[in-house]
């Protein structure tokens, strides 16, 4: 495999951040190079046939953002996660608004969006939540809006659900069809798909419940913390957001203005403007 | 022992492992001498679904708590961690480490040639790099990129391992300064322990 160094690295995203306007500069380095490694090797291209590609194909940027962006996703991802948002954060929300909105930030091919929706419908309160799945990848948000998802990874999307104690079987929302299990559009009724960059994009709504795990981890520290700011804005006071189990955000300058609700499922709560 | 030149440049020491290698991981942290001064990063493969249980078998008979770490953690001297179910773990310029959820890696989340690539490149020549028994062979490019670097480089003896692919691939691949016993890696720990005092 050939190698890449940071100087290469740094052209990559200068060009793209210059002619395309997306910016990598603050991602995290050692997957970042992976990435680009992988692009690579799959697309066989060196360092400078890449960039040269980027320079002289406009179309091309869209397969490498597909490439780049990590998409890997399960449906009812840590159940314990799940329990938790059914059994405390949603009654929580409730208390206060019979409608309210959720934002999945880096939603990827929506398995987290879909999860989100069969959790409400078996709550009863599927019609009165207002969804934004949102993610830079355009590609990805396609397969979204899908929802269809090959048999192979129902077999794990069905044992979180197990574990994530739902009262149906994961089964009674799609149907079959030629290897791929398709998911009833209805849940998809009040889901809002769109493109939305967290780096360069604009706060675009508020929300009293947001979801970006699995994220950030691609981002250095200082865009973490740049993100988090974005976020803040994004949310009504008291309300909601979740990151990654193993993620953290206590190094942030904006942490002091969340509380955390919950330490083992990081769900944390906004508490100052 | 003595055959083996040590010194105290060394910054870190990561450790790769996976079926049968538990016992040998309890061994070398149950018999780590008190205060040892490097960080110790593990990538050992594990149930991909079970977030919970793991570090703390670990944990009970190790002289150091072992952790997992978050993302952006910074590493510690005398840390002793493991990379979490379900996600990659590398090592960043700037001594920290950074998760990750790409596709698996020979097969594994985590995979060893991810966590030991990583450390080779940011750690180089001061780094050592241990692969303990196991049944695939994942972890040998990760050796090789160790060696490359001037690590220094060290497989459990194929001939005591439960299953001795891993350290096998990894003899095919690259240079490996040293076969040990799980013992005599204690007693390597021990050696490189004084280097410091
Ligand atoms: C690993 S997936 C997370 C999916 C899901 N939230 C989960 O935890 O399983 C990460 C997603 O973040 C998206 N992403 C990366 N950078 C982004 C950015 N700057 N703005 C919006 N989405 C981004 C990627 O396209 C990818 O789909």
């Amino acid at each position: 495999m050939q190698d890449i160094d940071i100087a290469d690295l740094k052209r990559i995203t200068e060009l793209v951040y210059q002619k395309y306007n997306y910016d990598f500069r603050n991602y995290a380095m050692s997957s970042f190079k992976r990435r680009m490694l992988r692009i690579m090797e799959l697309k066989k291209l060196t360092v400078d046939t890449l960039l040269k590609k980027l320079t002289d194909t406009p179309n091309f940027i869209y397969e490498f953002l597909d490439e780049l962006t990590v998409n890997v996703t399960e449906m009812f991802r840590d159940p314990s996660f799940w329990r938790v948002m059914r059994e405390e954060i949603i009654p929580s929300i409730l208390l206060n608004h019979k409608n309210f909105k959720i934002w999945h930030a880096g939603c990827s091919s929506g398995e987290e969006v879909l999860s989100m929706a069969i959790m409400l419908k078996e709550m009863g309160i599927h019609q009165d939540v207002t969804l934004f799945a949102t993610d830079l990848d355009i590609n990805i948000l396609e397969r979204a809006r899908a929802a269809t998802y090959h048999v192979k990874n129902m077999e794990l999307n069905e044992k979180n659900y197990i574990r994530f104690q739902g009262n149906a079987t994961l089964k009674d929302y799609y149907k079959e069809e030629n290897g791929y299990a398709v998911f009833n559009k209805d849940l998809l009724m009040n889901v809002t798909f769109r493109k939305h960059d967290l780096v360069l994009g604009e706060v675009f709504n508020k929300f009293d419940l947001v979801l970006c795990r699995n994220v950030m981890i691609y981002f250095n520290q200082s865009l973490q913390n740049e993100v988090l700011k974005k976020f803040h804005e994004s949310l009504f006071k008291y309300g909601y957001l979740c990151i990654g189990s193993k993620e953290s955000l206590i190094w942030c300058d904006y942490a002091s203005r969340f509380i955390v609700v919950n330490n083992e499922e990081k769900i944390y709560k906004k508490i100052k403007d | 022992m003595s055959a083996i030149k040590l010194n105290n440049s060394y910054k870190a020491v990561v450790i790769g492992g996976s079926a049968g290698s538990f016992q040998g991981v309890i061994k070398i942290l149950s018999q780590l001498p008190k205060g040892f001064p490097l960080p110790i990063i593990m990538a050992l493969h594990r149930l991909k679904h079970v977030r919970h249980g793991f570090v703390e078998a670990l944990s009970i008979k190790s002289v150091v708590q072992v952790t997992e770490p978050y993302d952006k953690e910074a590493i510690k001297k005398g840390g002793v961690y493991l990379a979490p179910a379900n996600y990659h773990m590398s090592i960043e310029l700037g001594n920290y480490f950074a998760l990750s959820t790409e596709e698996m890696v020979n097969n594994s989340r985590p995979a060893i040639d991810i966590t030991l690539g990583t450390c080779a490149y940011v750690y180089k020549e001061k780094l050592i790099g241990i692969l303990l028994s196991g049944a695939n062979r994942d972890g040998a490019l990760g050796m090789k990129n160790i060696h490359d670097k001037g690590g220094l480089t060290i497989v459990q003896d194929p001939a005591e391992c439960m299953i001795e692919t891993m350290p096998k691939a990894a003899l095919a691949v690259t240079e490996i300064d040293h076969v040990m016993k799980v013992d005599q890696i204690v007693d390597f720990f021990k050696e490189l322990d004084k280097q410091y005092r």
